[in-house]
């Protein structure tokens, strides 16, 4: 039998239901769980206690990976609120929005060809600038505003933030790689 | 007739027992058992006070087996029966094994798992897997005096499904019981954060003979948090000793060398090689099939020239966990070097040059590995002392998905994902009345399926006809603490289902297993009922005691009736226990299992409300 999963992610935790979270709370709860439920400390309970404790403890991390990360905990709480972000079915972004979107698409295209990690962390950090505004933004909206339209939309711009800056680290990951195998062991005589 | 047990609650039925169990590091190149004895961890050595075990298994041609230093003297005369190394081929198809290059082995394309033809017949890596296992679990129930009660075996962090399962496989075909399968930095992490009582974010770079791993761990209050893995399960101390081999091949035109002329190279090799950590150079003399005497020297400089792209090798995987954990090598408070080839003074270099920082070597790199696995199966064991309650939360190194149409992967759970983990995706029909789906189920970073490992296919039968696009298949990946993954598919509208616990196509079937245990160490028939009726034994006794210490605490959970059918499994149990059959014993203790499901799931529910409800209290602001 499944155990009784009525709590939501929140209640889980013994959070309140809100898009702000005390990071240092939300650790400790979460450890706190485990420690309880961590199927090591079932290793030599009865089959049907180590099962529970997977079940309880696969729940407890599913609920700590949705609340640590900002967009999931916003599309999570937008989702309690009765809220689809839309991520795969609404692509409609604000022109200004779209414009932007190019111009580091372009970027990116040019770090590739230049092989440029330079102007890649450059531009890893006007994205990083963009997130935190977005993120305030998002606080606002989900906070006092109790905006959830805008909450979606700034999901759905947050989650290509996510993707771009995953292209990035492919990119910065081949010119490493590259790197690597073209050139030999940099001497540590310096740092020693 | 047998005797009632009675017990007054809270009491346990059975006399405080400490449980036997070991940490065990099945190396590339060494192997490794450790236990805990008076509260710290130490490795248990040989008859001879030796504590490491070459990895190495001979198959002699009169059917005998040697394991260890007795296969390693010969090695050089009788290359195509001595397997070394065997942790490479683990979970691999030939195609992989050729990448290693030119080795002395007679392979044989096995489905699924590469095999070895040998002069007692052709073996799995995971049967010369289990020689080895199964001569560590003789030497430590030697040491202590008994029966072992379970084991925690390591493996590479970077091991993918297959490797793991074959790693558990060649365990239980060694007659272990596997409390866990733990990951190798991780167990270094445990013995070295204990003994240090130490607290912030490690980088623990661990080099063996065969895999290489970096994995950064969170140390906070007694949780020992892995927030990223990564490595190379195909690079380590091995591939230095074929560097050198290779350099002298050529020097000295030997490139076609045969087998047993490239196995004392190599083992000229490896030892040049470890006393170039010492020395500016050093000699050897190798004595070619054909008479020729071939005087061999290497620099120290030499060898870090040739070396220096296998060097350059572990960095990528090292800047790449940097990055999943999102930390920057300033935020890193400690570098631990574990493995035998970190001894190496240029890549100790290398490792301080890239972390800014003299990394830390105050325990064996060789041994740290099987001390904290021994801590862990001791705290899995019941064994833990008061107080001694810190908490492992690790991950899985590679990213699991499904082939969609295309030949595309499609992730369903990421890497670096906290473990025990689950997560379902919604799949649709591509065809107007299609019956039946097929789930390949893969590993990996890639986007196209041919580029990622393939690790089970099984299909979705029975799905009733609907247009193109309406069902709605569920799949679930679950992966357990071991790191296994299970797989389950579910049509939603109708509850058609199927599920796989994942059989990796680079893997052994159960029947396969199967044999393999008759085939094993118990020869005799009787032998082996007697064993599985031992077996069956224990795990009886573990769960009447289990059970009789949750009734002390929670009784009030059950109803009456419920109370009264508990205690009916428990009293027909306790009469299988007196019998002499296994089988029955083994359906009692299912039975029972069964039985108390649903009060081990309130029991747990109870536990998680009172956590709560503690927590509130604790929140009330003091002024």
């Amino acid at each position: 039998m499944t155990p009784e999963f009525s709590r939501n992610h929140f209640e889980l935790l013994g959070l309140p239901v809100s898009y702000t979270v005390d990071a240092a709370a939300l650790d400790d709860a979460y450890r706190e769980l485990q420690g309880r439920v961590h199927p090591d400390r079932f290793a030599s309970a009865s089959e049907a206690e180590r099962r529970v404790a997977m079940q309880w403890a696969t729940r407890a991390n599913e609920a700590y990976r949705t609340l640590r990360n900002p967009i999931d905990r916003a599309r999570y709480l937008l989702g309690l609120k009765g809220f689809d972000t839309g991520e795969e079915s609404n692509t409609s972004m604000p022109p200004d929005f779209l414009m932007q979107q190019m111009e580091w698409r372009e970027t990116v295209e040019d770090g590739r060809a230049r092989h440029d990690a330079g102007a890649l962390e450059g531009l890893r950090r006007e994205i990083e600038t963009s997130r935190a505004e977005m993120h305030s933004l998002l606080a606002r909206a989900l906070g006092g505003d109790r905006n959830y339209d805008a909450g979606c939309s700034l999901v759905r711009k947050l989650r290509f933030l996510d993707k771009i800056e995953s292209e990035i680290d492919d990119v910065l990951d081949a010119i490493h790689d590259g790197a690597a195998a073209a050139h030999p062991v940099r001497s540590a005589k310096g740092s020693a | 007739m047998s005797l009632l047990q009675i017990s007054e609650p809270g009491e346990s039925p059975e006399p405080h027992q400490r449980r036997l169990a070991v940490g065990i590091d099945l190396g590339t190149t060494h192997s490794l058992v450790a236990t805990v004895r008076s509260s710290s961890a130490e490795c248990l050595p040989d008859a001879h006070g030796r504590v490491l075990l070459p990895s190495i298994v001979r198959y002699g041609p009169g059917g005998g087996v040697d394991v260890g230093y007795d296969a390693l003297s010969s090695a050089a005369d009788d290359p195509a029966n001595t397997i070394a190394s065997v942790k490479r081929f683990m979970g691999r198809g030939v195609a992989d094994v050729a990448k290693y290059g030119a080795l002395p082995y007679r392979f044989v394309d096995a489905p699924g798992m590469v095999g070895i033809e040998t002069a007692a017949g052709l073996r799995s890596p995971v049967q010369v897997s289990a020689e080895i296992l199964h001569c560590l679990r003789a030497r430590a129930e030697e040491s202590l005096g008994g029966e072992l009660f379970g084991a925690v075996v390591t493996v590479p962090a970077y091991f993918d499904d297959s490797q793991r399962q074959a790693t558990k496989d060649a365990a239980r075909i060694a007659g272990l019981n596997v409390l866990r399968l733990l990951n190798e930095p991780t167990a270094a992490a445990i013995a070295y954060g204990l003994d240090n009582a130490s607290e912030g974010t490690f980088a623990i770079f661990d080099l063996g003979g065969g895999t290489f791993d970096l994995s950064i761990l969170k140390l906070t209050r007694g949780v020992f948090e892995v927030l990223s893995t990564s490595g190379d399960s195909a690079l380590g101390g091995d591939d230095f000793d074929q560097a050198i081999a290779m350099h002298w091949r050529i020097a000295h035109g030997l490139v076609d060398a045969s087998g047993r002329d490239t196995r004392r190279l190599l083992a000229a090799a490896r030892e040049v090689k470890e006393r170039l950590s010492a020395e500016e150079s050093a000699d050897a003399q190798v004595t070619l099939t054909w008479g020729q005497q071939l005087h061999l020297r290497l620099t120290r400089r030499e060898f870090e020239e040739i070396t220096a792209p296998l060097i350059q090798k572990t960095l990528g995987p090292t800047r790449k966990a940097l990055r999943d954990a999102g930390l920057a090598v300033s935020q890193i408070d400690g570098v631990v070097l574990v493995g035998g080839a970190t001894r190496m003074p240029h890549l100790q270099r290398a490792v301080e040059a890239f972390f800014q920082r003299e990394p830390l070597r105050n325990l064996d790199p060789e041994q740290v590995v099987a001390l904290g696995a021994a801590i862990q199966a001791n705290a899995l064991a019941g064994n833990r002392a008061a107080g001694d309650d810190w908490l492992l939360l690790d991950v899985i190194p590679l990213s699991l998905g499904l082939e969609t149409m295309g030949g595309l992967v499609e992730k369903v759970i990421p890497r670096n994902s906290t473990i025990p983990v689950a997560r379902a995706q919604e799949f649709t029909t591509f065809k107007d009345g299609q019956t039946a789906m097929a789930i390949h189920v893969v590993q990996g970073e890639r986007e196209l399926v041919s580029d990622c490992r393939s690790l089970a296919r099984f299909e979705l039968r029975g799905i009733p006809p609907m247009v193109a696009g309406a069902a709605r298949i569920s799949v679930t990946f679950q992966v357990d603490a071991d790191g296994l993954l299970s797989v389950s598919a579910r049509e939603k509208t109708t509850g058609v289902g199927a599920s796989v616990v994942v059989k990796p196509s680079y893997g052994l079937t159960d029947d396969e297993v199967a044999t393999m245990l008759r085939e094993g160490f118990d020869h005799a028939q009787a032998d082996r009922d007697a064993r599985a009726l031992a077996e069956q034994r224990v795990e009886a006794e573990g769960l009447v005691a289990a059970i009789r210490a949750a009734l002390a605490q929670d009784a009030d959970l059950l109803s009456p009736p419920e109370r009264a059918s508990l205690d009916a499994g428990l009293a027909s149990l306790d009469a299988a226990r007196q019998g002499a059959d296994h089988r029955a014993l083994k359906s009692a203790v299912e039975a029972l299992n069964r039985a108390s499901e649903s009060f081990a799931a309130r029991r747990m529910d109870r536990s998680v409300s009172r956590a709560l409800a503690g927590r509130r209290l604790d929140e009330v602001p003091v002024k």
